[in-house]
């Protein structure tokens, strides 16, 4: 009897010292967190590999600094080819047999789509999705998802909101890719733009990623009379339509997505007189910027990139992006405490206020609540001086009208 | 082998599939259902290229139609999964045969060519009409629940399901390719001018196998967006189409259980490369795929068949 007692009153003890939550969430241990991740490492988008190669190196790091709260990472990253048959494949091998305690950046609109329900239904966190689709905020309906860069649609309010304040008797031609992609920056346009959408778009042209050229959708654009130009282009057509504006003597205020932002692959090849001026939207730090020398953030990310990551390119924005994303998981592990289980991980990610990181531009803060899934929402426009990007003006922030 | 030998082997593998659920976990068993159907359009591929001997680089294409055609159906008038994986069959069997009609005028590699321009072609279009395709983003379906109050998991369930399907399509396969049609398909492989001679019609044949085959891929297909429960352009590039052709040799041409081994081979492979080096994954996958060419020259089914025919004849020596 005394020792059943004994034994009882030993069982009871160690229920109150063990961390309860620490048990239920599987690939969680005293000592490990274990985080699952799909990128395309082969295929035709493989160019966005290095996204999770940086991240790699980023959780090498902080393993070797100790970890997040005596944790270390344990994180698992495979190939899906982004096709998203494969990521349905890899991501339920990652949560059902490696047991992984969440997801964490899976890269990819088509491919996150197909595991989207998936993970709810699981009730297993889908955190900070690499896309810029808009329905990764939508926390009624899918609770165990949420996005983490600028959204298209957030960076269609952007510049809709520098147009109104900015640009009287704005008459605004808008060229889009028709697809979701497109049309999710124009409805962010539109959105912002409010009552005079109408009044103030006077023509919009579409292309299929499919034509050869944009050419007669610019001529048409000039021709409405247009003084504002929003070009919605992946870079091939981004090229084009620089160029051919330029070549057709159009000098609108050129406000181009920042889909097609990269100096060296769109406004070279589309000649650097005729990108003069042009505007673009931006929430990281751009490496390639001189006045980031001496930034502390920007030296504490070229020495672990030198240190961590030495095949990695030290130009490549991905590798600022992966880097940055990572720190701001690391920021919602922290949060978590001792407690992390599922539900908490999702409500702390949720629970993001005004934190900052080294590679975003100075005051984009990240902010999260139950309501709001879309962590990173302000963004700073930038002006191509015919060499490089330079910021300029306030930050706007997408979540005020 | 002898047809009792081979009974015995069909009726073990056929009771191994069945126990399988009792055995592993769902997200295998989810593995399997895959496996299941790329055997289906793997067999659909091997009908056209291992017994008639057309080559073709774009039943990805095919695939695409048979999974699009269901997840239209049950997206946009909440059509039964079971009908629709019919429709997508009898549809590819339309396409398909009204394919080989031109398709007939090319032989050998200029059909392969042809073929892959159909597989280039389809992505673009999928994204094209995107009122019904749902463009890029695809289109998002429910994983059927198991019907009739069965206690099975929806994975179990749907591995029952393709697996039911895959050994209907296999006997119908059989049956088939072993009678006086499936003579007459290997005929026009072999010798074109002598099966003409003989009295078989060469173009409607081609033209049917072409569209059986078409039809087989489709089903595999149309099973496919019911068991991903998405379907998206990326989902059928070109890359597909070449693992199929991939599947077909690997497995043994003109074999029918060659199918299945060559769907083992395409759904687990890429894997394991990828689990012994993450920075080459490919490059392993080539080494095996030249390593299985080296040995098995006519595939895995083809080895088997060897190794079979030479344990058959030790033991009638040794009987002697």
């Amino acid at each position: 009897m005394l020792r059943r007692t004994i034994l009882s009153a030993l069982i009871s003890a160690l229920a109150l010292v063990a961390p309860a939550s620490a048990a239920d969430t599987p690939g969680v241990t005293a000592t490990e967190i274990k985080i699952g991740h799909t990128n395309p490492y082969s295929g035709p988008a493989s160019a966005y590999g290095t996204i999770g190669k940086v991240i790699t190196a980023f959780f090498k790091k902080l393993n070797d600094e100790g970890g997040v709260n005596g944790r270390k990472i344990n994180f698992i990253s495979v190939d899906d080819g982004y096709t998203p048959p494969k990521t349905v494949e890899m991501v339920r091998r990652l949560v059902e047999q490696d047991q992984v305690a969440f997801v964490f950046n899976t890269l990819g609109t088509p491919t996150n789509s197909a595991i989207h329900k998936y993970m709810n239904q699981q009730k297993v966190p889908q955190l900070f999705v690499a896309t810029g689709a808009t329905k990764w905020g939508d926390p009624q309906h899918f609770p165990w998802t949420m996005g983490w860069q600028p959204t298209y649609q957030a960076e269609g309010h952007i510049y809709a909101q520098y147009v109104l304040k900015n640009v009287p008797n704005a008459k605004i031609g808008i060229l889009y890719q028709n697809d979701d992609y497109g049309k999710d920056y124009v409805k962010g346009l539109k959105d912002a733009l409010g009552d005079n959408a109408k009044k103030i778009i006077v023509m919009e042209q579409t292309y299929e990623v499919t034509d050869p050229t944009v050419d007669s959708q610019i001529v048409n654009l000039k021709n409405s009379g247009a003084n504002v130009f929003y070009n919605v282009t992946i870079p091939k057509f981004a090229v084009q339509a620089i160029k051919k504006a330029h070549d057709v003597g159009w000098k609108p205020l050129h406000l181009l997505n920042s889909v097609s932002s990269s100096v060296g692959v769109v406004l070279k090849p589309a000649g650097l007189e005729a990108s003069k001026d042009i505007i673009t939207a931006r929430y990281l730090k751009d490496v390639t910027d001189p006045q980031w020398k001496n930034d502390a953030g920007y030296k504490d990310w070229l020495a672990f990139m030198q240190k961590y990551y030495p095949d990695g390119s030290t130009v490549d924005d991905f590798n600022v992006y992966g880097y940055t994303v990572a720190q701001g998981l690391v920021q919602v592990l922290k949060q978590c405490g001792n407690d992390l289980s599922r539900a908490n991980i999702m409500k702390q990610a949720a629970s993001l206020k005004d934190l900052t990181l080294p590679m975003l531009l100075p005051g984009i803060k990240v902010n999260t609540s139950a309501t709001d899934f879309y962590p990173i929402e302000q963004e700073q426009l930038a002006k191509f001086d015919g060499e490089r990007w330079v910021n300029f003006g306030e930050l706007f922030d997408a979540s005020k009208k | 082998m002898t047809a009792r030998a081979r009974g015995i082997v069909v009726a073990v593998a056929l009771a191994t599939a069945l126990a399988l659920p009792l055995f592993v976990s769902n997200f295998r068993l989810f593995q399997f259902t895959q496996v299941a159907v790329y055997a289906i359009a793997l067999l659909g591929l091997n009908m056209l290229t291992g017994y008639n001997g057309q080559i073709s680089l774009g039943h990805g294409a095919f695939y695409a139609l048979g999974a699009y055609t269901t997840a239209i159906m049950i997206d946009h008038w909440n059509v039964p999964y079971p009908l629709t994986i019919v429709t997508a069959g009898v549809l590819c069997l339309v396409v398909g045969f009204l394919f080989g009609i031109p398709a007939l005028r090319l032989e050998g590699l200029y059909l392969a060519l042809a073929t892959f321009a159909l597989a280039l072609a389809i992505p673009q279009i999928l994204k094209y009409f995107e009122h019904w395709t749902g463009g890029s983003q695809g289109i998002v379906l429910s994983k059927p629940n198991p019907p009739w109050g069965l206690t099975l998991s929806p994975d179990q369930w749907l591995y029952y399901f393709t697996l039911a399907i895959l050994v209907a399509l296999f006997v119908l396969a059989r049956n088939l390719l072993a009678g006086r049609t499936g003579r007459a398909i290997v005929a026009i492989r072999d010798n074109p001018i002598a099966a003409q001679a003989m009295g078989v019609n060469t173009a409607l044949y081609k033209s049917l196998t072409f569209g059986v085959s078409a039809a087989y891929t489709g089903v595999a297909g149309a099973l496919s967006a019911v068991v991903i429960a998405f379907v998206a352009p990326d989902a059928f590039n070109v890359f597909l189409s070449i693992t199929f052709l991939t599947g077909v040799v690997i497995g043994g041409l003109a074999s029918i259980s060659g199918a299945i081994f060559g769907a083992l081979f395409i759904q687990f492979v890429p894997n394991w490369a990828q689990d012994i080096s993450k920075a080459a994954p490919w490059a392993i996958y080539g080494i095996f795929l030249i390593g299985f060419m080296y040995v098995m020259p006519f595939g895995i089914a083809g080895a088997i068949r060897r190794l079979a025919a030479r344990a058959a004849h030790r033991g009638t020596a040794a009987r002697a």
